[in-house]
């Protein structure tokens, strides 16, 4: 009798926590954004307002697109432009919306054995540390910033991979790479909104920033019912109408972290 | 070393302050491991002592699998159960995934053959001594089973308390099939992940002593459960 009152109350308590889901949204988007705090800053406001909830699962880039084309998401949130275009032309997204952008940056050991601070463009910058066999640590999956890395050494006509062991493929997330490249010395392509974030850079410093080609940008795609109809569309939509809104710009350009602004808004 | 004294001190003044939002993620955690491990018991040990008592062909396959099933790493058992409650996947139409029920099934699958391989153990030891009394009574295999049960209980005490250390502390799992949602899904090994992803290595490991300190208090009070009750039974 008394196992028969322990399952139900078992049962009860699992299909409790089920049912009392109320207006809710799930968010597939990247570490960046999460680990960045951008997330614990603005989604209280549009909550506030729209009675809301947001919740994130922050995953690379690559992940965040599979779940969102599982159906697992309602709203893809993430970086990397040419993924997301092809997302929405093979009909998992509706429309890609312009959200924010920041930007990539190189970081790396302070005494910057390869020299790479000296060089005029991130080109250089590759070269030199291509050329100085110095580690680099690459983030490895599939992520919007190690697809964007990517995308660099092949501009730079160079091939890492193929050239010895200095080059090294963490398979891991942004602030793990970081965790990384400080244990080791190595350099890295991060994003700004991470670097600042991050709290173990002892002896890392930005050793290479600004270039034309290392912008960063965000988009948002709500995720098609006509492929999953239990997407909850009014309610994506909504976060989506607020995130490109006035106000929802505005709640993003305020993000400050140790008084820089992370993210600068592109909706308008 | 600085990462240390910091972590010690951030761990004291966390649960001095009684943070409400640390406090969240203890009780979810607690739930989604307690409700897997009462779960798990309520299937491990029955199975554990069916595969131990009763002849049946395959049996010894089936004890393999149970010992070789203990050591199921937590990722792929995400990843199944992920690919399983998927909107994409069999399960899909319950909406399950990244909800604290997805991470409890994950932990069930994770949980239940180490504590039946264990129950099995205890449970066939337990035979071997009384085997001769409990046959004299006219006892057979199958019959012996409730008995040997209630006997053991205080071993397979043992065997729970190992499931419960595997819930607690596996993270790939319930990071797969929870998605490490505020408020929702975050437990305390997925809150430790994410801090050292934030490269703040002093609350990760600030956060990693309050597990280790939750732990030892459910193994302590175990313990003392176990010492008591004993002394009651001899006395």
């Amino acid at each position: 009798m008394r196992i028969l009152a322990s399952i139900a109350l078992v049962a009860s308590l699992m299909f409790g926590g089920v049912a009392n889901a109320s207006d809710f949204i799930t968010v597939a988007s990247t570490t960046s954004t999460a680990n960045s705090g951008l997330f614990d800053d603005i989604l209280p406001k549009f909550t506030a307002k729209t009675g809301i909830e947001v919740r994130v699962v922050a995953v690379g880039t690559g992940q965040a697109i599979r779940q969102a084309q599982n159906g697992d998401a309602d709203v893809l949130f993430v970086h990397h432009r040419k993924s997301e275009e092809k997302f929405v032309k093979l009909g998992y997204g509706v429309k890609r919306y312009d959200v924010m952008m920041n930007d990539f940056i190189i970081i790396g050991p302070t005494a910057d054995p390869a020299g790479v601070q000296s060089t005029p463009n991130v080109t250089e910058a590759l070269a030199a540390i291509y050329k100085g066999k110095a580690n680099f640590v690459s983030r490895g999956d599939d992520s919007g910033t190690h697809k964007r890395e990517r995308g660099l050494w092949e501009e730079a006509k160079l091939d890492p991979r193929a050239s010895g062991n200095w080059y090294r493929e963490a398979g891991a997330g942004m602030g793990a790479t970081l965790n990384m490249a400080q244990g080791m010395g190595a350099y890295a392509l991060s994003d700004r909104g991470t670097w600042i974030a991050f709290k173990n850079k002892q002896g890392l410093t930005i050793v290479h920033e600004g270039s034309k080609h290392l912008a960063n940008p965000y988009g948002v795609i709500l995720v098609d019912e006509k492929r999953h109809p239990h997407v909850k569309t009014a309610l994506g939509q909504k976060f989506i109408d607020w995130l490109v809104s006035k106000e929802g710009q505005t709640a993003i350009a305020a993000f400050k972290l140790k008084g820089e602004q992370l993210f600068f808004p592109t909706a308008h | 070393m600085g990462d240390m004294t910091a972590a010690l001190s951030t761990a004291v003044e966390l649960i001095v302050s009684l943070d409400p939002h640390l406090a969240e993620i203890v009780g979810l955690s607690l739930y989604v491991s307690l409700t897997a491990v009462i779960i798990s018991t309520l299937i491990g040990v029955p199975l554990g002592a069916a595969v131990s008592m009763l002849r049946f062909p395959g049996r010894k396959s089936a004890i393999i699998a149970l010992n070789a099933l203990m050591g199921l790493p937590p990722v792929v058992v995400g990843l199944v159960v992920y690919l399983a409650l998927s909107r994409s996947g069999p399960l899909g139409v319950f909406g399950l995934l990244y909800t604290p029920t997805a991470m409890i099934i994950a932990q069930i699958i994770l949980v239940t053959p180490i504590i039946a391989a264990l129950s099995r153990q205890v449970i066939t030891d337990l035979w071997s001594e009384y085997d001769d009394q409990l046959t004299s009574l006219g006892s057979s295999h199958s019959r012996a089973i409730p008995t040997l049960i209630f006997d053991g209980r205080f071993s397979l005490l043992t065997a729970v308390l190992a499931g419960f250390g595997r819930a607690t502390a596996e993270v790939g799992a319930v990071m797969m099939v929870g998605g490490n949602i505020d408020h929702v899904t975050r437990v305390m090994t997925t809150a430790i992940a994410l801090e050292v992803s934030k490269g703040d290595l002093a609350l990760a490991l600030a956060l990693g002593i309050i597990l280790l300190s939750i732990s030892l208090a459910i193994g302590a009070a175990a313990q003392i459960f176990k010492d008591r009750s004993e002394l009651r039974n001899s006395s």
